[in-house]
């Protein structure tokens, strides 16, 4: 059964949709990320063109954060202070990032943008996971090897605007929540993401919160840029598919709920090293696509009404 | 795009057109006049037929409405295929087909072929920036054969089928992909190799139903639309989380 999605202007089998919606949240299910990171490939290896898919990823996000929040918050897992400073960043970035999108489509580029973006990003960040978790899973073997410092003092920590965290007990500069949250907003406005997978190791690593109170504060925050970056691409990009969106809900939901399950059954370095072969293996199509001579040479962009 | 905006242009081209379809010497018309494109378009196929008044030949173009586009081509950067030179047409239509009871080349001298833009090769291809003709050749045939495999340029005729010496009838076949708006189907009755007899009637193509209100809500009211995508996330997203509060 095919649907037509209105913004995208192609039809798409709606269970092709359904079952990536599945698939990305029984993902976020089992590792706690908004899954955006491959939402937005996959939209794009089934025909969705790169800036809907991007906008619409962003629209579906808002929905499944608001979900996981609230599953947090009833937990008491969330730091509001914190979330709201990440946020201040987190707008900024996300408004510098769509004036970004709209300039790279105006010059042609957006599709390669976004690619390459997503090649870089995932590459380091899956190499990267993929061996922190082969150490860990190595570690457990040898149970003698050295332990890690608790907390080291950087340049980070010298900076001014020092702020009291409660909820986090954190006494940290508010500059590096805002930074990040820039960062991340910027990236989440170019990429379609969340940027759940970015924020949550940085959040961990440095500013060294509290690991119980980081997802559910990660995706506060990511609500309000998700949100922001609808808006802004509605508006600027017309780019925004909400009936898309709404189909990668419906299947996002009951990936969820199977995602979560599953999720209790794995250990921790086995699931962060199955998620890394999974975003080596996104950044390895995506680059093969890129470097392999192209079908056709030339390409038609029609100016959008 | 609306019904009624297409209606409104529609008619200002045929107020526009009239003076040519008053030399009635032929006739024709669709078997429907707009091509509605609903959740699980596949394409669609529109009949026309009519009558001469006289032995002749006739020649039907179907032009979609014109628009701006740039062609691009991808060059190696780095090891990275990316867009690297571009050329922008102007007013380019997004669909051309060709239908005709002979051969145009045998129905129609060259002049008037070109004249009337009859067959792909006779469509200007003008780009909008100064650009060195032997590289505007090059976009202009790249653009053809783009257009050619998305299925909305043909290079052949379709057959325009006689009964009888006075009737003919004709299918055109749109693809799932065809651009909306306003189609222009010009009908020449062609003698002794020469046009001396036109008509023009307009084909709507447009979305209907929901996909056209989403469509159009999000273009002409963004920001609304925009609020409302997250409204309706954040309502999908609470739902969703109902089950699981005593978890």
């Amino acid at each position: 059964m095919d649907v037509y999605l209105p913004i995208a202007e192609v039809s798409l089998n709606v269970f092709i949709l359904l079952g990536i919606g599945a698939a990305v949240g029984f993902l976020s299910g089992v590792f706690g990320v908004g899954g955006g990171f491959l939402l937005t490939p996959l939209l794009i290896f089934v025909g969705v063109p790169a800036p809907v898919a991007v906008a619409s990823s962003a629209n579906q996000l808002v929905g499944a954060s608001v979900s996981g929040v609230l599953a947090h918050w009833r937990r008491g897992h969330v730091d509001f202070k914190m979330g709201f400073i990440l946020l201040i960043g987190g707008i900024a970035g996300s408004i510098l990032g769509i004036y970004l999108f709209a300039l790279f489509s105006r010059l042609g580029q957006i599709e390669l943008v976004i690619s390459l973006c997503y090649v870089v990003l995932l590459g380091v960040l899956g190499l990267m996971m993929g061996v922190e978790s082969l150490r860990a899973m190595l570690r457990q073997r040898r149970p003698g090897a050295a332990r890690r410092k608790l907390h080291r003092h950087t340049w980070l920590h010298g900076l001014p605007l020092k702020t009291r965290f409660r909820k986090s007990q954190l006494y940290i500069s508010a500059l590096l929540p805002i930074g990040l949250g820039f960062a991340v907003g910027v990236l989440s406005a170019v990429m379609g993401i969340g940027g759940g997978f970015l924020m949550v190791p940085a959040m961990i690593y440095t500013l060294g919160m509290p690991t119980t109170v980081v997802p559910g504060t990660s995706l506060l925050q990511i609500i309000f840029v998700a949100a922001n970056v609808t808006m802004l691409q509605a508006f600027t990009n017309h780019t925004v598919d909400a009936v898309l969106a709404l189909v990668l809900l419906v299947g996002g939901v009951i990936g969820a709920q199977f995602g979560t399950r599953f999720g209790t059954r794995l250990r921790g370095e086995q699931l962060r090293f199955l998620l890394a072969l999974i975003v080596l293996a996104v950044a390895a199509q995506l680059a093969h696509d890129l470097t392999v001579h192209p079908k056709d040479l030339f390409v038609i962009l029609m100016d959008r009404r | 795009m609306t019904i009624r905006r297409c209606l409104a242009r529609a008619l200002g081209f045929v107020v526009a057109l009239s003076p040519i379809a008053a030399q009635a010497d032929i006739v024709a018309d669709l078997s429907s006049h707009s091509i509605a494109i609903t959740t699980g378009f596949t394409g669609a196929s529109v009949v026309l037929f009519g009558a001469i008044d006289g032995p002749g030949d006739v020649v039907v173009i179907v032009r979609g409405p014109e628009r701006d586009l740039t062609v691009w081509r991808k060059g190696k950067i780095g090891g990275i295929w990316a867009n690297t030179e571009s050329v922008t047409f102007a007013s380019v239509p997004t669909y051309y087909a060709v239908a005709s009871s002979k051969p145009p080349d045998e129905a129609l001298s060259p002049a008037a072929a070109g004249f009337y833009r009859i067959g792909v090769a006779n469509l200007k291809f003008v780009p909008k920036s100064d650009v060195p003709p032997e590289q505007a050749r090059l976009f202009t045939d790249a653009l053809i054969a783009v257009q050619e495999k998305a299925g909305v340029f043909s290079q052949t005729h379709a057959k325009i089928a006689f009964l009888g010496e006075r009737l003919f009838r004709t299918t055109f076949n749109f693809p799932a992909n065809i651009p909306t708006g306003v189609y222009l189907v010009q009908v020449y009755l062609v003698r002794d190799k020469d046009v001396v007899g036109a008509q023009t009637t307009p084909l709507i193509v447009s979305q209907v139903g929901v996909d056209a209100a989403v469509f159009d809500f999000a273009h002409s009211r963004a920001l609304a639309y925009g609020a409302i995508a997250v409204v309706i996330a954040v309502m999908a997203g609470w739902l969703a989380s109902l089950p699981f509060r005593n978890a």
